[in-house]
């Protein structure tokens, strides 16, 4: 209960002042394409030299979790995810968004980053020793099936036909090969130099999501320029906590999934709103509904990668271990004030420690009034003409692919894919599976190579792979999903040929 | 908001500006790239070191860091080489024995001759760990432990031809034994995680990042692959001691040069002026504060320590 007797701290003039700032500037950042939480905090950083330890971290604390929830405006607004956390959010957000409930979405959206939010930083407040041994117990063979569980997501993630999906997926890990290997340093695929680093992930998610949106809606927009004229409903907020509340199992399955995945180091944050996706929809009565504009969908993805933001940094906190790169950035800022993170940081630096969790804590409720104050208004681009709005998307996307690591590498990476893209909806394939693929590829490769290399030392690749307790409940889990997702295939087949025999 | 605006239009300014003016120089904001992310011990240092740039004493200008990471600094490297503007207002952060180690395996564009060095501000040496609770607790406890089980030692590091594999190398040369090194795809804090995680049995790491998981009490530093003990390790003996001869060529060396072709009269300015704002007080207690040991050398000091080191690693590499 020590934190509360910090309380205090948060709310010094200065302090407060700092956390509004970083509140509402992360909500900005966030919903800025191509900045994602990563570059928001490391862009804050020289600000802090000038402020105190405890201040500099409370303006860094609230700008990460309010980036991370902001990046929910522009995935359901403009279907371009802001950081790989709210790919899941797309899916269903947008499709809201495009009825005219984007108001709802939003808010709902921030509801339940809030509520997720809050619970995660509660478990990084009470339970973080316990959690850091759960993050530690994840070597290279269990985060391979980590991956690999990851892998079965892409079949199911977009219902329309599995084959597809994992056709999708196998693209997307074929970019992901691409550049120089982690591991060996070999060459890949590089046949221009902006692919010396391989295909960055921010301009990858611009490309894939906004440019087919962009080239339909110019398509669309020639045709008959008042097409899609969407009213936006008014969604008065008491209706939006009720229908939060309604839907409680998606929101406690994404703030569970969120905490415990987030916690993972290397992988957590960037998976952790799809799986929470992909489970609470195979635990909803109603599966068939997601990705049509189902208020389930949004609530699950946003609770899991805002529940995310407090475990992922356990390991930052008691072992000196950034577990995402978020944590690395803000290790450099916590450094920069002489201050070591470690199992006795909180003894030596209980101010500095219980300030900067509990600016995230209120830092969370913040963002959720300042979002639900903005949702209504912001809805309104829905509202925006689609020549005009096109215009705009494209110019975010070269701005936000550009500004990731000023290169124009990236935008050129950027355009390609996106073209490519363009292409590949037309024949059915869909954007999630693929970008999946291209976060799962690297984790499971770099995860098997480290893993054969150290079987091969010790006890044989069988033994190191296949062994274990949290191996086989991982794989026990892949197995399960495999499973499921038949099993649901095959139902809905004989469901249609038995609908195609009676008429 | 207002601080981070002008920030950015610093950048843009720096990147937008034209050719050089060799007198005045410099009469506007430099650029520094950083090959490594945001956030990283290269790039945390970097920011520190420039901070006072703008005084007086100093350039009088501010120095914007612009981050190029990919590839193992491969990326950055390869675009100060071929893409950065040689005028004097384009500078990268160097590390050694990495971009040297990389142009001797090959497949980049850049060697040591496509850079100019200005001035060193850090040097963080290898150094062996293993897990708090581990059995081995000096390099001659390792050594035996390989002797007896050839290849059977697994040990982490941050990735190929980076100083942790150098440092390894050297290990495994001077004590004639093989072992398993696991190079690690989330760099430095990636392998220390494999440490302490049990997941393999040791790992070379930066001593600044050890020295903070030791103080932690998470891990155990066996030995220091440098000429001599560290200031912040008083306790840890080097290899040498230890009898293994493996000297400072893994030694992560941090400083700024400039592309090939910059204008002399620049870099001779920047040589002069660099390592005595690398010496200002406010930059020494940050960088003692975020556990990151300084060494300032001056341009001619660099030269001829890139030069022993281009000998050593040809030598050391050609066998792989």
């Amino acid at each position: 209960m020590e934190f509360i007797y910090y309380f205090g701290d948060v709310f010094a003039p200065m302090s407060f002042m700092l956390l509004l700032i970083g509140t509402v500037g992360g909500l900005i950042l966030g919903a800025t394409p191509g900045l994602s939480p990563t570059m928001a905090v490391a862009l804050l950083i020289p600000f802090t030299f000038q402020l105190e330890a405890a201040q500099g971290l409370i303006l860094l604390g609230a700008a990460y979790t309010s980036t991370v929830a902001g990046g929910a405006v522009s995935a359901i607004l403009l279907k371009i995810p802001g950081a790989p956390a709210n790919i899941a959010t797309t899916l269903d957000g947008h499709e809201m968004a495009r009825r005219g409930k984007g108001a709802r979405a939003l808010q709902l959206s921030f509801l339940a980053s809030a509520v997720g939010g809050v619970i995660g930083v509660l478990l990084l407040i009470f339970l973080t020793p316990v959690l850091s041994q759960w993050a530690l117990a994840f070597g290279p063979s269990h985060l391979f099936w980590l991956a690999i569980l990851g892998v079965t997501i892409i079949g199911s993630l977009e219902s329309r036909s599995v084959v597809k999906g994992l056709l999708s997926g196998c693209i997307g890990m074929w970019l992901a090969t691409i550049g120089f290997d982690d591991i060996m340093g070999a060459q890949r695929f590089i046949f221009h130099p902006a692919l010396g680093g391989g295909v960055n992930i921010i301009a990858a998610l611009i490309g894939i999501f906004a440019i087919p949106q962009v080239l339909n809606m110019f398509a669309k927009g020639r045709n008959d320029p008042n097409v899609e004229v969407i009213h936006v409903q008014k969604s008065p907020l008491r209706e939006a906590v009720v229908e939060l509340f309604s839907k409680s199992r998606a929101l406690v399955i994404g703030t569970v999934t969120g905490s415990f995945i987030g916690l993972i180091p290397g992988v957590g944050g960037q998976i952790a709103g799809l799986v929470a996706y992909d489970q609470s929809r195979k635990m909803s009565s109603t599966p068939e509904k997601f990705g049509t504009g189902h208020s389930e969908g949004v609530i699950a993805a946003e609770a899991a990668n805002n529940a995310m933001v407090g475990p992922s940094l356990v390991p930052l906190l008691t072992l000196s271990i950034p577990g995402s790169p978020t944590a690395a950035v803000l290790l450099g800022g916590l450094l920069i004030h002489g201050i070591f993170p470690g199992s006795d940081l909180f003894d030596n630096y209980p101010d500095v420690a219980w300030t900067f969790i509990n600016s995230m804590l209120v830092g969370q409720i913040l963002m959720c009034i300042f979002g639900l104050y903005v949702a209504g208004l912001a809805a309104r681009v829905a509202q925006v003409p689609q020549s005009v709005m096109a215009a705009i998307v494209l110019g975010l996307a070269v701005y936000g692919s550009y500004s990731v690591q000023s290169s124009m590498g990236d935008v050129y990476v950027m355009a390609s894919l996106g073209i490519m893209m363009f292409f590949l909806e037309k024949f059915g394939y869909s954007a999630a599976p693929l970008v999946l693929g291209l976060i799962l590829g690297p984790i499971a490769e770099a995860n098997f190579i480290q893993g054969t290399m150290i079987a091969d030392a010790g006890d044989g690749r069988m033994g190191y792979f296949f062994t274990g307790t949290l191996n086989i409940v991982l794989i026990a889990i892949v197995v399960l999903s495999v499973a499921y997702s038949a099993f649901m295939e095959l139902r809905a087949r004989r469901q249609m040929q038995q609908t195609e025999a009676l008429a | 908001m207002k601080k981070l605006l002008a920030a950015l239009a610093l950048t843009t300014a720096t990147l937008a500006g034209g050719a050089a003016q060799a007198e005045g120089y410099p009469d506007r904001p430099i650029m520094m790239m950083v090959s490594y992310g945001a956030g990283g011990a290269t790039d945390f240092q970097a920011r520190i070191v420039t901070m006072t740039a703008g005084n007086d004493d100093a350039l009088g200008v501010p120095i914007a860091i612009i981050n190029k990471p990919g590839a193992g600094g491969r990326v950055g490297w390869n675009w100060l080489a071929t893409q950065a503007e040689a005028d004097g207002y384009t500078l990268g952060a160097y590390n050694v024995p990495h971009f040297i180690a990389q142009s001797i395996q090959g497949g980049v564009q850049y060697d040591a001759d496509s850079f100019e060095p200005i001035a060193n501000w850090g040097a963080d040496p290898a150094v062996f760990v293993v897990k708090a609770d581990s059995e081995f607790n000096s390099m001659q406890d390792v050594i035996d432990f390989a002797k007896e089980n050839p290849g059977k030692f697994t040990y982490s590091g941050a990735g190929l031809f980076v100083g942790h594999h150098i440092a390894a190398l050297q290990i495994e040369k001077a004590a004639d034994v093989k072992m398993a090194y696991i190079p690690n795809n989330a760099g430095g804090a990636g392998a220390m995680k494999a440490v302490i995680g049990g997941d393999v049995m040791g790992g070379v790491n930066n001593l600044s990042d050890a020295f903070r998981a030791a103080e932690a009490g998470n891990i155990k530093i066996l030995g220091v692959a440098d000429l001599e003990r560290s200031e912040f390790l008083p306790d840890v003996p080097t290899m040498k001691e230890q009898g293994l001869d493996v000297d400072d060529a893994s030694v992560n060396f941090r400083g700024v040069m400039v592309p090939k072709g910059t204008p002399q009269e620049a870099i001779d300015k920047l040589a002069a002026l660099v390592p005595e704002m690398f010496k200002n007080d406010r930059i020494a207690k940050k960088m003692k504060d975020g556990g990151s040991p300084m060494k300032v050398m001056n341009r001619e000091e660099v030269q001829a320590m890139w030069a022993k080191r281009q000998e050593t690693l040809k030598e050391l590499l050609a066998g792989l």
